[in-house]
């Protein structure tokens, strides 16, 4: 009884900690879809979580193509399936590998810097001072960037997408010399649109995630800049794992049998 | 009450606050007339922060009746809140100025927000605002990180009055800055105070503050109001928690640090 006295507490801490992060959920999403808008605050989100994300996720797209095209080839060769080099590349890269990566990077990138930056509001005070100036802090800091988040990671990811197949293009005729014609052919011919729309789909749930993590942390930060960083851990931390966590499930939903 | 009497502008009953088990506010009572400037003093950490922002409803008292112009606060619904706060400004502790956004934009943020006015007329007023808190033009397009402690509390001012509250709280105006700033922003307070008219609440330890702004001043000590008079009254109470804040001596019922 006694050994099981903390298991409880603890789950019944989760239980509350999840129903906080769902009710903030609710609430940001709501301010989402309630005018006002702030066109120009939602406009600056997205400029900064998906114009500025794009090297990180071109860079990293760009070389696990790459990559992707090597371990195949040299993998395939072992039963003489070379062939389907260009194939693997192209669905891992839509379904998989540009979706996750680019949400980790993202996270990495924009799910700390949204905690800092909300975190740092709440411990100067700030987040109050929207309340007496009669502006809502969900709606003017949390549904911006909620919806830059969901909108931009599938637009980072398509173009994610693009560059990866072209560094898997780039390793395929350069160092293993496919055909180029060949190459794209096989890119194409067994590349189904539910492979990309599965991945873009992730995108969008993986960019709320990173939004949201960032956001719920940040506003719940206390305790001056000791606070704030950890905040800042905590967003980058849980959106990662609730990443790869919910990656399961939407491949599941898709292409479960 | 009379049917001529008006109610006070605040008047707060009963007003109980704890995090946790800590007890903050343990049953305040206190009235603000309209036009009546009270200073609320007492050691750090004894709530008076968390007063006020129980009054803006930033923070939800535990129990007790708040009431602004008779009527009801705590437990009010969504809308009442919001037709409230229109009325209130506050300067906080630390400034709270938005870093993200220039000098004029944070300055004209209630009246764009608040008042719905689009950002080309808020922006003159704003202005104006900045010019009768001391600073020039060339100031509205700083960012607050770029001034210096002085002016970003004449900033956080022009913007606490910008859409000319009926009730500003002013949540320690002088504190971090020199003693000739200090006056500086005591002078301001006052000249800006009487033009609109505005009730006040405000929070100091500085008993230059208290001299120059108060009309009565109450005591906030252990969660409780446990004196209030008219300013002229501080020096002669024989009350000796007074007594010790008002000539800051170590000796007296007062412990500071948590020490018994
Ligand atoms: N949001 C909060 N959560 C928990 N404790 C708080 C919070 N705000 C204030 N407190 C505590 O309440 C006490 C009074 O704080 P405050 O009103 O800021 O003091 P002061 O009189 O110096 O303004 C402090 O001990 C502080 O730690
Ligand atoms: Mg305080």
């Amino acid at each position: 009884m006694r050994l099981l006295q903390p298991v409880g507490a603890a789950f019944l801490a989760f239980l509350g900690a999840v129903g906080r992060l769902a009710m903030f959920a609710g609430q940001g999403v709501s301010h989402a879809f309630r005018p006002p808008f702030y066109g120009r605050l939602i406009g600056k989100q997205m400029v900064e979580i998906g114009y500025y994300s794009l090297p990180v996720v071109g860079m990293t797209t760009l070389f696990s193509g790459m990559v992707l095209a090597l371990q195949s080839y040299t993998g395939f060769a072992r039963f003489s399936a070379e062939g389907a080099v260009a194939t693997v590349v192209v669905l891992s890269m839509t379904r998989e590998l540009a979706p996750v990566l680019a949400g980790l990077m993202v996270a990495g990138r924009i799910g700390a810097s949204i905690a800092a930056e909300i975190g740092t509001m709440r411990v100067t005070e700030q987040i109050d001072a929207l309340t007496t100036l009669s502006t809502h802090p969900m709606k003017y800091l949390i549904a911006p960037r909620l919806i830059a988040g969901t909108t931009m990671l599938p637009v980072l990811v398509l173009i994610g997408d693009i560059i990866g197949v072209f560094g898997g293009y780039l390793v395929g005729v350069y160092k293993l010399d496919f055909n180029s014609t060949i190459y794209l052919e096989r890119t194409i011919e067994y590349l189904e649109t539910v492979d990309v729309v599965s991945g873009l789909v992730k995108a969008a749930v993986f960019g709320f995630i990173v939004a949201l993590m960032g956001c719920y942390h940040g506003y719940n930060s206390k305790g001056g800049a000791q606070g704030v960083g950890r905040a800042t851990t905590n967003a980058v931390v849980s959106a990662s794992i609730l990443i790869l966590i919910s990656n399961y499930f939407i491949t599941e939903l898709f292409f479960s049998k | 009450m009379t049917a001529e009497a008006k109610p006070p502008k605040i008047s707060i009953r009963g007003v109980k606050k704890a995090f946790g088990p800590k007890v903050v506010l343990d049953g305040i009572d206190l009235d603000v007339d309209e036009g009546e400037s009270v200073v609320v003093v007492g050691g750090s950490g004894t709530g008076k922060s968390v007063l006020i922002k129980c009054i803006l409803g930033i923070l939800d008292a535990d129990s007790g009746s708040i009431k602004i112009d008779g009527t009801e606060a705590c437990g009010a619904s969504r809308q009442t809140r919001a037709e409230l706060i229109r009325k209130m400004g506050m300067l906080f502790q630390g400034g709270a100025l938005f870093d993200s956004l220039p000098v004029w934009e944070n300055v004209a943020f209630g009246l764009i927000e608040a008042k719905g006015m689009n950002r080309k007329a808020a922006r003159p007023i704003a202005l104006e605002n900045l010019h009768k808190v001391g600073l020039a033009d060339r100031v509205a397009d700083l960012y607050p990180a770029e001034l210096s402690g002085g002016m970003q509390k004449r900033v956080s001012l022009a913007r606490a009055i910008a859409t000319g509250p009926e009730i500003i709280f002013f949540d320690e105006p002088t504190t971090g800055l020199d003693p000739i700033m200090a006056d500086v922003i005591n002078r301001l307070i006052v000249e800006r105070v009487k033009e609109l008219g505005a009730t006040t609440l405000t929070i100091t330890h500085d008993m230059g503050s208290v001299r120059k702004i108060a009309d009565r001043v109450a005591m906030l000590h252990d969660g409780k109001i446990i004196w209030q008079g008219p300013v002229a009254d501080i020096d002669t109470t024989d009350n000796p928690y007074v007594q010790q804040f008002v000539f800051g001596q170590e000796e007296g019922p007062i412990r500071i640090g948590g020490a018994r």
